[in-house]
């Protein structure tokens, strides 16, 4: 079990082996783009997980060497990756079909916020400079039976990103169950609002009760 | 419509696109994208087109080297924002070109709704967020749903990876992606493959696209493009 409390707060690649360690045995995960895929490097042979990208394959391996690169063979980031024994291939609809029916065990996915009731917002700025890209986000977060978060607790302002309610655009409604952050691990979707204390890392959870606006319930 | 016809050059495969029409373009990325039907479509002129496609073109190949002619009125793409889409983004910031943001799950299901014949279809996916506003919605078993509605293509250019000479279609790896559900969507589906083997040579057990989907078929030399920056 990784620990409930650390004295530093965790540096990304300590934060992904968290997560990856809380991956039950056995399931069909995917791992959004960006610092999530760093999980996969985490996971162990005996959790025998089968990784999901939504651009139609399970089974899917680590990033190809210069030597295996194959340019029919990407990850949803079109990184050039590899095949493991037993993978599958598949169109997108029947991709889609298979996040949207509820068949993924988890998907980790990066985040601008988290409200504490669950609500997730990962696809747009919503600054009007920037072109909208919502790609498979919205399609992940309702889909998946467990949609877990790893993101920076705070914005590069100081910023809580787990909030009462989200400034920024909805990603999904109601859909994550799980924020896990560089200062502490996070249960959310409670309608109340409430929110349950998992882990502390480099913060006290006074500290944490401090800083975040959202009611906070120790379950270290 | 009719059988599957093959044809000797990509120019003589993409002849008839109209001024106007919807063009489903396949690939992800730049993984299944007909690069050689695109080229071909470019030469051949039809401009005013309304393209549905993942993204919105890579570097300055595929779909890029379209909108780049100036041909691409409307896009409707799921992630049109990537690393090397700076075309599309020069044009989009300088109002040249109308887009559509479509959910990528959304976007599959509504082209397989149209060929599947389905008039339109409750989803999850967006309930309660900018992408559903203005639609309709309707909670179904305790949970929001938005009706969304098919996607039709007047041609679809894919490409796969063999056709046999009835027209099957068999894909390789991740690059069968949009291929086989925009083949169902089109009036009119252009293949463009690496190899035309014999009928009888691909195992019928393993065939992804039938050929009642596939109108036309050229046969070209694979080119094989990457993401740069890709992350």
């Amino acid at each position: 079990m990784p620990p409930t409390s650390a004295a530093e707060r965790l540096r990304t690649a300590d934060l992904a082996k968290v997560i990856a360690a809380d991956i039950p045995v056995g399931s069909y995960v995917n791992l959004g783009i960006g610092q999530p895929t760093t999980i996969a490097d985490h996971l162990t042979d005996e959790q025998d997980v089968v990784l999901h990208t939504e651009n139609g394959m399970l089974g899917m391996g680590p990033a190809a060497a210069p030597d295996q690169v194959d340019a029919d063979l990407t990850n949803a980031g079109k990184v050039p990756v590899t095949e493991l024994p037993g993978a599958a291939y598949f169109h997108h609809a029947d991709s889609f079909a298979m996040m949207r029916g509820g068949h993924l065990d988890v998907c980790v996915l990066g985040a601008y916020q988290v409200a504490a009731t669950g609500d997730l917002a990962n696809w747009h700025t919503g600054r009007p400079e920037d072109i909208p890209a919502v790609g498979g986000a919205m399609d992940l977060a309702i889909g998946a039976r467990s949609v877990w978060v790893m993101m920076t607790l705070f914005g590069r302002d100081g910023s809580p990103k787990l909030v009462p309610a989200c400034s920024y655009p909805l990603t999904g409604v109601a859909c994550v169950s799980r924020v896990y952050t560089d200062h502490g691990v996070f249960e959310v979707g409670d309608p109340s609002g409430e929110v349950g204390v998992l882990a502390t890392y480099g913060m006290s959870f006074a500290d944490l009760q401090e800083r975040l606006d959202v009611v906070l319930v120790d379950r270290t | 419509m009719g059988r599957t016809t093959l044809h000797d050059s990509v120019d003589e495969a993409v002849a008839g696109i109209e001024d106007g029409s919807t063009v489903l373009v396949g690939g992800f990325g730049l993984a299944g994208m007909p690069f050689d039907l695109i080229d071909a479509l470019i030469r051949q002129g039809a401009t005013d087109l309304t393209v549905v496609a993942n993204n919105a073109g890579n570097g300055e190949v595929g779909l890029a080297a379209l909108l780049k002619a100036g041909r691409v009125r409307r896009i409707l793409c799921s992630f049109p924002r990537q690393v090397d889409s700076y075309v599309f983004d020069d044009l989009y910031r300088s109002g040249r070109i109308e887009l559509e943001v479509v959910p990528q799950g959304n976007l599959a299901e509504r082209m397989r709704a149209a060929g599947a014949g389905i008039g339109a279809f409750f989803s999850p996916t967006a309930a309660g967020t900018a992408l559903a506003e203005g639609k309709e919605t309707r909670v179904i078993d305790g949970r929001e749903h938005v009706l969304e509605h098919p996607i039709r293509g007047d041609y679809a250019l894919i490409a796969a990876h063999r056709a046999d000479r009835r027209g099957n279609l068999v894909y390789r790896k991740t690059a069968r992606n949009f291929g086989p559900v925009m083949a169902t969507a089109a009036t009119t589906t252009i293949a463009q493959v690496t190899e035309v083997v014999d009928t009888g040579t691909l195992d019928p057990e393993a065939v992804v696209t039938p050929s009642i989907y596939v109108d036309r078929v050229v046969a070209v030399e694979p080119q094989h493009h990457t993401v740069q920056g890709a992350r």
